[in-house]
């Protein structure tokens, strides 16, 4: 019997990749990536005595902009765009310091340092005034589900077809392989918009979340995470033979986002690189664009880098992942060098 | 039309699936392929309909809209009812309103699914979803028709339905190319191709198959030499190439197609075991 279990763990590759692969990335996930301790963060100092408070500033600010011609209102925009952290307003007796409470556990390490500098400094936390964690969750948390149904369910939905053989009669039937995918992920995009809605709904009503955003720049960045997610879906699909092997390779794909995305640990906490895995997830764009709209109401201007990474990702993933379930739909049927093709088909009605 | 498939060569890595292997399916007829596992008989048939990249050779087949295929699997939708699975895929093939619906109930009564027409696929029998899967190819009145396997595993009562739904379209002008490993209800067949290892063995009507076998199969209540015998019930039957004779006890007899397919295998696999 247990020579039998190993020889048949030693012919289930992916089963056994997954035995191997798994402790060794909890091991550098939860070595060098779980850690809620930020340790530095991005500054401005902006306002009249910008450039001598920037340099009193302990270590712990990492000040990347200095700007005495700017005043508050530049200072807010900084902190909406992302571009910073932390926004010192000089000028003014106490120097006022924005923060960014979109950024959870940056506000917080903020907020600890300001406290030990006394009355020089007042401390106004913007977007997330009392850095509740359902303020910051909630728009991740849309992202994971979103992930879920794209990547998962999907890829289940495909691979079912696979496995009871209709997806071999579906290639037979004058019905074109874009339509075939079209047909399979479109009710999967529908459930996903309406699940995305109810839970946006539900984390404002029962936790206060706002939404301080454009619903347009909202609705696309999640429109193009849920083609990249799509994507994968049935990229999953077509490796994988029998439901089993996609939820096994689906956890492959979902469990880094979940961990590396920043939506649970702070990228700026993590060793540079693990955090570089997390800047190739795209849960980690899609958190990016969610938490800006509806914390900071971010604009689409703002936000165009998590929105061009995604758009290259949405491009690249499911153009691949759709060939790839193209070209496994109808092999028979493929371009000019078949030799069904070559040798000239008389293919009449 | 007339369907044929001409010289095909089909390889999987380094597997020879089909080795130069022809047929051809008149209008009006049913040819059945036959052989073991691993035959090459799925090959042939997805070749037919598209399914398999050829490594050389020629298909000439209807567009996907004259052909009706039922794979080996299932071949309808588990979740959908009958009527739903007839109804998606007659709106693949353009069927709708009265068309639609008058082509399905027709074919929903002469398969006997009538009364389950609103059950789910996965709650019915083998046989019903096999007859099923066989009424939704029939359901565009394909020219012709590729059925993998229609009868595997449906019981004998069901088994006479499918091959009389089989012949119904046959007699009303479509060509049908199917196989299947039951060689007594192969006999039914107009032209029967015999494949053993992706090669033809033999090919032809009944009696041209049956003629094919060079030499006489004996019965006999003991094998003679065990690499040339099998057991059909109590009974050994045992091969012998021209030129060799039978010894005292091993009685000839008039070979059936069985017969002739498990003796036309063995003497290729020995003259493919003598050639390596």
């Amino acid at each position: 019997m247990i020579v039998k279990e190993l020889r048949e763990l030693r012919r289930d590759r992916r089963t056994l990749g997954m035995l191997v692969a798994m402790p060794l990335l909890l091991l550098v996930i939860f070595g060098y990536a779980a850690n809620f301790y930020v340790s530095s963060v991005t500054a401005a100092v902006v306002g009249p005595q910008a450039a001598a408070v920037a340099a009193t500033l302990p270590p712990f600010f990492d000040v990347t902009v200095v700007e005495p011609s700017s005043g508050e209102a530049e200072a807010e925009a900084m902190l909406r765009d992302n571009t910073v952290d932390v926004a010192f307003v000089t000028g003014q007796q106490p120097v006022r310091a924005l923060v960014d409470g979109s950024n959870l556990f940056a506000s917080e390490a903020i907020v600890s340092v300001l406290n030990r500098v006394g009355d020089t400094v007042t401390t106004d936390v913007q977007y997330n005034p009392e850095l509740k964690t359902s303020w910051v969750m909630v728009p991740a948390i849309i992202g994971l589900i979103l992930t879920f149904i794209g990547t998962i369910v999907t890829s289940i939905g495909l691979v079912r077809e696979r496995e009871t053989g209709t997806l071999e009669q579906l290639a037979v039937m004058p019905i074109r392989p874009s339509q075939v995918i079209l047909g399979k992920i479109s009710p999967y995009f529908l459930v996903a918009a309406v699940d995305m809605t109810i839970i946006t709904g539900l984390g404002m009503l029962l936790f206060g979340v706002p939404f301080n955003g454009n619903v347009v720049v909202f609705a696309l960045g999640a429109a193009l995470f849920l083609f990249v997610v799509l994507g994968l879906g049935v990229f999953i699909s077509t490796i994988s033979q029998t439901t089993g092997q996609a939820i096994q390779t689906a956890f492959f794909f979902l469990l880094p986002q979940i961990l590396l995305s920043g939506m649970i640990f702070p990228l700026d906490a993590m060793a540079a690189g693990v955090r570089w895995i997390g800047y190739l997830l795209p849960l980690t764009y899609f958190t990016m664009i969610s938490q800006g709209v509806m914390l900071r109401g971010a604009s689409l201007a703002s936000l165009w880098l998590p929105f061009l990474v995604l758009t290259v990702m949405a491009v690249v993933v499911f153009t691949g992942a759709t060939l790839r379930f193209r070209r496994d739909l109808a092999p028979g049927r493929r371009g000019p060098e078949s030799a069904r093709e070559a040798s000239a088909v008389e293919s009449t009605s | 039309m007339t369907c044929s498939a001409r010289s095909l060569t089909v390889r999987f890595g380094s597997t020879l699936a089909l080795d130069d292997v022809s047929v051809t399916v008149e209008p009006g007829s049913v040819v059945v392929v036959v052989g073991g596992d691993g035959a090459g008989k799925t090959t042939l048939l997805r070749s037919v309909v598209g399914e398999v990249r050829l490594e050389s050779g020629t298909v000439v087949a209807p567009d996907p809209q004259g052909i009706g295929y039922l794979p080996a699997t299932a071949g309808s939708w588990p979740a959908l009812t009958v009527r739903q699975n007839m109804d998606f895929v007659g709106g693949i093939y353009g069927l709708t309103g009265e068309r639609l619906r008058s082509r399905r109930e027709e074919l929903l009564a002469r398969a006997g699914l009538s009364a389950a027409a609103d059950r789910p696929a996965s709650q019915l029998s083998g046989g019903m979803r096999r007859k099923l899967g066989f009424s939704m190819t029939m359901l565009h009145e394909p020219p012709l028709l590729v059925l993998d396997e229609p009868t595997t595993g449906v019981d004998p009562v069901s088994r006479i339905d499918l091959w009389r739904l089989v012949s119904e379209a046959a007699a009303s002008g479509a060509a049908v190319l199917m196989s299947t490993t039951y060689l007594d209800e192969a006999e039914r067949a107009a032209t029967l191709l015999a494949l053993d290892g992706g090669r033809t063995l033999a090919q032809g009507t009944l009696e041209q198959v049956l003629g094919a076998l060079p030499g006489t199969v004996t019965h006999s209540d003991r094998q003679f030499r065990p690499e040339w015998a099998w057991r059909r019930g109590r009974v050994h039957h045992e091969y012998w190439p021209d030129g060799e004779r039978p010894p005292d006890g091993a009685v000839p007899a008039t070979a059936d197609l069985e017969d002739v397919v498990v003796a036309l295998s063995l003497r290729r696999r020995h003259d493919s075991g003598a050639a390596a």
